[in-house]
């Protein structure tokens, strides 16, 4: 399955973060889709965002640093970016469910 | 080691679709439209790390700019859709 060959030292907490961020991730949607509401439904995909993404990319990190021999830094982008993204549409989509939950109890037909 | 890591590879991969199946359901079945926007926004970041576990089962490293190109037009999306929902607008005049 993998063509290239793996060092123990990278193999090993690359494999044990992988199957931790798969779960997180699993977790989060189950969340996503178990929750009752909607502003309860907000919280379990984020961490599936943030720390099931966070392990994945440091994995990849570690196999690509060991796959060239020096240490690569491109995940750090995907994980910085989103990171810095996530709360900024965790905010926008509040604030919209907000507005229409409220627009929708004001207004006189349901 | 590389069996365990074949192994951890091929189950995140798993449990990365499950996730996308989970989220796609919501997707559909979501009863308003910032539930489907929420949706949205966990299906492209579970799309996003299955391209990362392909990028780790072939050691290629073009999946990056592909995962980095999907994070940043999925947060744009997800901005777009929020800020529709909010203002009935995306760019105000």
């Amino acid at each position: 399955m993998t063509e290239f060959d793996l060092p123990a030292w990278a193999s090993l907490p690359a494999g044990v973060l992988l199957i931790f961020g798969g779960l997180l991730v699993v977790i989060g949607s189950l969340g996503l889709l178990r929750m009752p509401n909607f502003y309860e439904r907000m919280h379990p995909p984020t961490m599936g965002t943030t720390l099931g993404t966070g392990c994945v990319l440091i994995a990849s990190m570690l196999v690509s640093s060991a796959v060239a021999g020096r240490p690569v830094l491109h995940e750090l982008l995907i994980t910085l970016f989103l990171v810095m993204t996530a709360p900024v549409s965790a905010i926008t989509l509040m604030s919209a469910a907000i507005t229409r939950t409220r627009a929708r109890d004001a207004s006189p037909r349901k | 080691m590389n069996a365990f890591f074949a192994f951890a590879v091929t189950f995140a991969t798993l449990c990365v679709g499950t996730a996308m199946v989970l989220a796609s359901i919501r997707l559909f079945r979501g009863p308003s439209a910032q539930d489907r926007v929420l949706a949205f926004d966990a299906f492209y970041v579970n799309g996003m790390l299955i391209l990362l576990m392909q990028a780790l089962r072939t050691g290629s490293p073009a999946y990056f700019d592909i995962a980095l190109l999907i994070a940043l037009f999925g947060f744009v999306g997800t901005f777009a859709l929020g800020r529709f929902l909010l203002r009935r607008e995306v760019i105000e005049p």
